[in-house]
């Protein structure tokens, strides 16, 4: 079993459960044990891009000094949210004099002063990059053979560009690792448009469109879920769903599944009845579907 | 001849005064001839009702503590914060879920926590008082209660908080809800209380009622501890 420290964010904690507990399962099968930080705080939520934004950087920073604390020099994460917010805080500590310096000297109290050392890593770049996708192709063998998944990738996994886990424009990741676990990856023009994001909070009505948008793109494509890696996209594009088809009476649901959750089934572990309640499209049907072919 | 107490000027509110070297700032009010009618309660640094900020001679830095337990310093600047005007809901814990929709409801601001640590940085107690917000933040309430548990409420947390947060109040829920919901049950706690239910000690209470000032004060200071272990 190789460890890796692990920073699970506050969503997995609370709406996203699900999401921690499958990853959990499905790394385990493959060699990997998950150690939650000792200590740990929110990660800040969004990089803030204001000008006087000093303060902000300090929840992220802070959970980077807390890795090195802890001995690690790699920083694992689900959830694109806080991988995006955690690894921007850290470029710009590290790039930035002027912050650096700011930043440095908020932080008097901690026990020690953060380097600017510690790398954060995704869920995805280790699938691809230390388990490798013909290792995992060749475990998982004919897997979810017959299964159409609409890779989301959403924002915050892409850009900005050089710190997102592939190429911003062509990324290639979550279709590969859905052909790795012998699905089929749909062709899906929507899948890197923004899910409308925090708006969700003040203009739920806005983000409703943009799921019945992306949606309708993944079921124009055959898709039989669509796969996600962010919570926050899981909860636009599925709890949202229920305005969309309020709004919309000719819109379907479509079951959003995290990407752990499609790795779990073609891994042949068992989906877990109460990581169900945690959707709103129901997904019995496609579970069935996957179980049957995994 | 007695020997001359060392003595150290401080500001008190911004005026000057002699006091001696080795005062709390407490005693360095009343030594001043303030009397003391809010801000001060147990004098032994368990009350959190002696909230004090101060400067130190060229230090640009506001620091924080209980008047009662810190020792004045020459060229100390005093102020003393008797009250802090926290939000504090309304709420019958008997109707309450431990879940973090309820912190949500009655402590919406919690969630605008910025991860400063200025919080940390002021609290008397050495608490870390980021810690049990994020804690709180998501949902792992036995957590909070466990790193909040030496709060005394002193407020400096809140006064200093640039997302407004009255940390204090959260963690006294944050405990309840622990307590009363999620922390297991005391089996020595469940069989003391059916005692008293049954009048059990109702003898000896009427007897320690009847007992004067200076016999109470021995038997309070020779009184059993840790009887016994809880389960
Ligand atoms: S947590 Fe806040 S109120 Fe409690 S002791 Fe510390 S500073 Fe005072
Ligand atoms: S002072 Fe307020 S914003 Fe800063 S860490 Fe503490 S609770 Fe969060
Ligand atoms: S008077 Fe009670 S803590 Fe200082």
């Amino acid at each position: 079993m190789t460890k890796l420290l692990y920073y699970p964010g506050c969503t997995l904690k609370a709406d996203a459960q699900h999401f921690e507990e499958s990853a959990m399962c499905a790394l385990k099968e493959l060699g990997f044990e998950l150690q939650e930080l000792e200590r740990w705080n929110c990660c800040g939520t969004v990089f803030s891009l204001a000008t006087d934004n000093t303060m902000f950087h300090l929840a992220p920073l802070r959970n980077l000094l807390r890795t090195r604390e802890e001995g690690g020099d790699k920083l694992f994460t689900l959830c694109s949210m806080c991988y995006n917010t955690l690894k921007r805080a850290n470029k710009l500590f590290n790039e930035d004099p002027e912050k650096n310096d700011k930043v440095r000297k908020a932080m008097y109290e901690e026990a020690i002063a953060y380097d600017g050392k510690t790398q954060t890593l995704h869920l995805l770049s280790l699938l691809r990059d230390e388990v490798g996708f013909d290792t995992l192709k060749n475990k998982i063998g004919k897997g979810l053979n017959g299964i159409k998944l609409a890779p989301y990738y959403g924002c915050m996994l892409l850009r900005p560009d050089g710190l997102g886990v592939d190429n911003m424009e062509h990324p290639r990741v979550f279709e590969d690792l859905i052909r790795a676990m012998g699905a089929e990856a749909a062709d899906f023009p929507f899948r890197a448009e923004c899910c409308g994001s925090y708006q969700t909070a003040q203009q739920p009505e806005i983000v409703a469109e943009r799921t019945r948008l992306i949606i309708g793109s993944a079921r124009k494509c055959g898709a039989d879920a669509v796969a996600v890696s962010c919570p926050l996209c899981a909860f636009n594009l599925d709890q949202r769903q229920a305005i969309a088809a309020r709004l919309h009476s000719d819109f379907e649901l479509m079951p959003v599944l995290y990407i752990t959750e499609c790795l779990c089934l073609a891994l042949g572990i068992e989906f877990k009845e109460p990581w169900k309640a945690f959707h709103y499209a129901p997904v019995d049907a496609v579970i069935r579907k996957m179980e049957k072919k995994a | 001849m007695s020997k001359k107490q060392e003595q150290v000027s401080v500001f008190i509110m911004g005026k000057k005064f002699m006091v001696p070297a080795a005062s709390t700032i407490m005693s360095a009010l009343e030594y001043s001839g303030f009397q003391l009618k809010r801000g001060v309660g147990c004098r032994e640094g368990f009350c959190g009702a002696c909230a004090t900020v101060y400067r130190l001679k060229d230090d640009f830095k506001i620091r924080t503590g209980l008047a009662c337990q810190t020792v004045v310093q020459e060229g100390m600047l005093i102020a003393q914060i008797p009250f802090v005007p926290a939000v504090k809901p309304v709420y019958d814990i008997s109707k309450l879920e431990p879940t973090i929709t309820i912190f949500k409801q009655l402590y919406p601001e919690t969630f605008r926590c910025l991860g400063c640590n200025t919080c940390s940085k002021a609290c008397p107690q050495d608490i870390r008082v980021m810690d049990y917000i994020n804690a709180v933040e998501r949902g792992d309430l036995a957590k909070a209660a466990e790193l909040s548990y030496d709060c005394i409420r002193c407020g400096m947390c809140a006064l200093r908080c640039p997302a407004e947060i009255g940390q204090f109040n959260v963690a006294i829920l944050a405990q309840r809800l622990y307590g009363s919901c999620l922390a297991p049950k005391s089996k020595e706690m469940i069989e003391r209380v059916e005692q008293i239910r049954k009048g059990q000690f109702n003898e000896e209470m009427a007897a320690i009622k009847a007992t004067d000032k200076a016999a109470l004060k021995k038997m309070y200071y020779e009184r059993d501890i840790e009887p016994g272990e809880s389960v």
